[in-house]
């Protein structure tokens, strides 16, 4: 669908959006509590959290459609204090998508366009190369009522596009799709974006939509953010439990801190034993206590007579299958929760029996030391 | 058993044919003496005449009451649709406490007789202190017309979803260039179609008209003044075929447009979503 796909593009260092204290009350609750955020030229940036976290209402307040309490917010280096959403440089791809329904697709698209007052080639052109883009050439006569969702989600990107827009800002634009349907459409948005280079500002609640698509994420929690960074980062290393838990599963250990230096810390567990871990930035020391976490995946079930440097042993007490993987449950001694492991497929993990005594492999850097 | 069913179907029909055939055989019978050429309804017809169509332009009275019954009409469709799409639009977009009892109060007049409101409407006009004239009639007829213009307005309204109006300000247009881009193209049919339902029944109401005129008389007044002089008969005849032709066409464009704007606002889903 797109003739020129780039693999990897540099993202400026530019800000594009520039969110400074912004706090949205309704009566005595937050929406948004106190949020910054600075949002970089072209990049493709995710809000990610459950629902009532804020991220929708800070989306509306970036497209105009919602105002700040208190604080302020600038796109492309302009204050939007008081710029309705028809005078601002941003489009929206709606959760329901709003196609107007008593127009055609070409009229949809180029609905924007009218305004702009083009000259009619001009327009016929760019309305043609946004179907283009999202792969709609040759329906522009269909009406809004005969098209499927996927359809209609890509006539509410064109006509967005078609705009030439600063930001993009899409709320919950997959969520009214199928499961197929909607991880064919993070790959090709993700290469829509490559390839226009406009910064894309996606709402969600999918974690695993934020993850394929982002360059980076921000994790929201009742009206606060979390944590700002890329998908890798969010996910190996979450800044604490609440985020850890929404990215996936994770094992959380107790610890005891042994020594903490600037930029390691020592911890004694009970079933890991002694570990050295870095110290994340954001760590914060509360008394002694600590939590370390591991996600299930990065815990490896050891074969026969195999060893490794760093291993646990335990029971299986559970086991669950999911086609290419399985999942374990093991008890370790000295641990108050047993663990969760998944393994793939291919040498047999489906296979082992409950009650089986069992080893597993780690790797101390996969052990994340973060606050409570 | 099987008797029996194959039986009842038959039953069935015939009880439906005889049914639509009792409701509508007074209707069929307006048109068919309003050709003939005998002054008195009775088969079998004497001849076949427009006469009586053709008498119609030439009755001053008639004239009038015609007029009186255009502006009373389109006075009464007017103010009950600007009054509906209010009423309409804060049903269908405001979540309020009392909104489903504020919704009941308005279409009760359906159901009240229309004899007691009109007694009482008259007794309201005269506290007032208004003389009775055709303006007394249209407050009337308002009244009564509010809650067939709500019933259409709000098929029309619901399901009307607000992030169209959002989009539209997102693609650049300003609050007038979306109410004249999107709302007004959405609710449009619905408008249209509560005007035309509207003026219709205002057209036809005698009740109200009866108790709240003066000395103008509407259409159905008229009609009925003349029923008392047995010679004027196949006129009426003839006036009422209009009418009904008249009342037909408008409510089945109404209905049409109704089901235009329901579609357009409540199927945005579109066919496969």
């Amino acid at each position: 669908m797109l003739e020129r796909v780039q693999s990897e593009r540099t993202i400026s260092d530019r800000a594009m959006i520039e969110i400074r204290d912004v706090t949205r009350s309704y009566g005595a609750f937050k929406a948004l509590d106190n949020a910054s955020l600075v949002i970089r030229e072209g990049e493709f940036f995710s809000l990610l959290g459950p629902s009532g976290c804020g991220k929708t209402t800070l989306l509306r307040m970036i497209a105009g459609f919602d105002t700040p309490t208190s604080g302020s917010i600038a796109v492309d280096g302009q204050p939007m204090d008081g710029i309705p959403a028809n005078r601002r440089p941003t489009n929206m791809v709606f959760q329901s998508y709003a196609i107007f329904p008593h127009l055609n697709v070409e009229q949809n698209v180029a609905y924007g366009l009218k305004r702009l007052k083009l000259q009619s080639g001009e327009e016929k052109r760019r309305v043609e190369e946004a179907l283009a883009q999202v792969s709609l050439t040759g329906l522009g006569k269909r009406r809004a009522t005969e098209l499927s969702g996927g359809q209609r989600q890509r006539v509410a990107l064109a006509r967005a596009l078609v705009m030439r827009p600063k930001v993009l800002l899409l709320d919950e634009p997959l969520s009214a799709l199928d499961k197929k349907l909607r991880e064919q459409m993070q790959v090709e948005l993700r290469r829509l974006q490559q390839a226009v280079g406009i910064t894309f500002v996606l709402v969600t609640h999918d974690q695993y939509e934020a993850l394929a698509m982002s360059d980076r994420i921000a994790v929201m929690f009742g009206g606060r953010i979390a944590q700002v960074a890329s998908p890798k980062e969010i996910y190996q290393r979450p800044v604490n439990r609440q985020v850890a838990d929404f990215l996936g599963g994770m094992n959380f250990v107790k610890a005891e801190i042994v020594e903490e230096n600037g930029a390691s810390l020592v911890v004694d567990t009970l079933g890991f034993g002694r570990v050295r871990t870095d110290k994340p930035k954001t760590f914060v020391r509360h008394g002694g206590a600590a939590t370390l976490g591991i996600r299930p995946e990065r815990l490896r079930v050891l074969w026969d007579n195999a060893t490794a440097k760093f291993e646990v042993a335990g029971k299986v007490v559970e086991r669950h299958y999911f086609g290419e993987i399985t999942h374990l449950i093991v008890e370790i001694p000295g641990l108050e929760k047993p663990l969760s492991v998944t393994e793939t497929n291919d040498f047999g993990a489906d296979d082992i029996p409950v009650g089986a005594p069992i080893r597993l492999a780690y790797d101390p850097e996969a052990l994340v030391a973060m606050a409570d | 058993m099987t008797a029996i069913r194959r039986y009842l179907p038959s039953w069935l029909s015939s009880y439906a044919a005889l049914y639509i055939l009792f409701l509508y055989l007074p209707v069929i019978f307006l048109p068919i003496f309003s050709i003939n050429t005998a002054a008195t309804p009775k088969f079998p017809l004497s001849g076949v005449t427009l006469h009586w169509y053709q008498e119609l332009p030439r009755t001053p009275a008639l004239i009038d009451a015609t007029w009186n019954s255009l502006v009373v009409g389109a006075s009464a469709a007017i103010l009950s649709t600007v009054f509906g799409i209010l009423a309409a639009r804060s049903i269908t977009r405001y979540r309020y406490p009392g909104r489903r009892t504020v919704n009941g109060l308005i279409m009760a007049p359906l159901v009240l007789p229309e004899v007691i409101v009109a007694i009482s409407m008259l007794l309201v006009m005269l506290q007032l202190g208004l003389s009775l004239s055709l303006f007394t009639v249209v407050l009337g007829h308002v009244l009564v017309c509010i809650p067939y213009s709500m019933t259409v307005l709000t098929s029309g309204f619901e399901g009307f979803d607000r992030s169209l109006e959002e989009a539209s300000a997102d693609l650049g247009e300003s609050a007038f260039g979306t109410f004249r881009r999107v709302t007004l193209p959405m609710v449009a049919p619905a408008i249209v179609s509560s005007l035309l339902v509207c003026f219709t029944i205002s057209l036809d109401e005698f009740i109200i008209a009866f108790f709240l005129t003066g000395t103008e008389a509407t259409l159905p007044i008229y009609i009925w003044g003349q029923l008392r002089f047995a010679a004027k008969l196949p006129g009426v005849l003839a006036l009422g075929t209009l009418l009904l032709a008249a009342s037909f066409v408008l409510m089945t464009v109404a209905e049409i447009l109704r089901r235009r704007a329901a579609r357009r606002t409540q199927n945005e889903g579109g066919l496969y979503a």
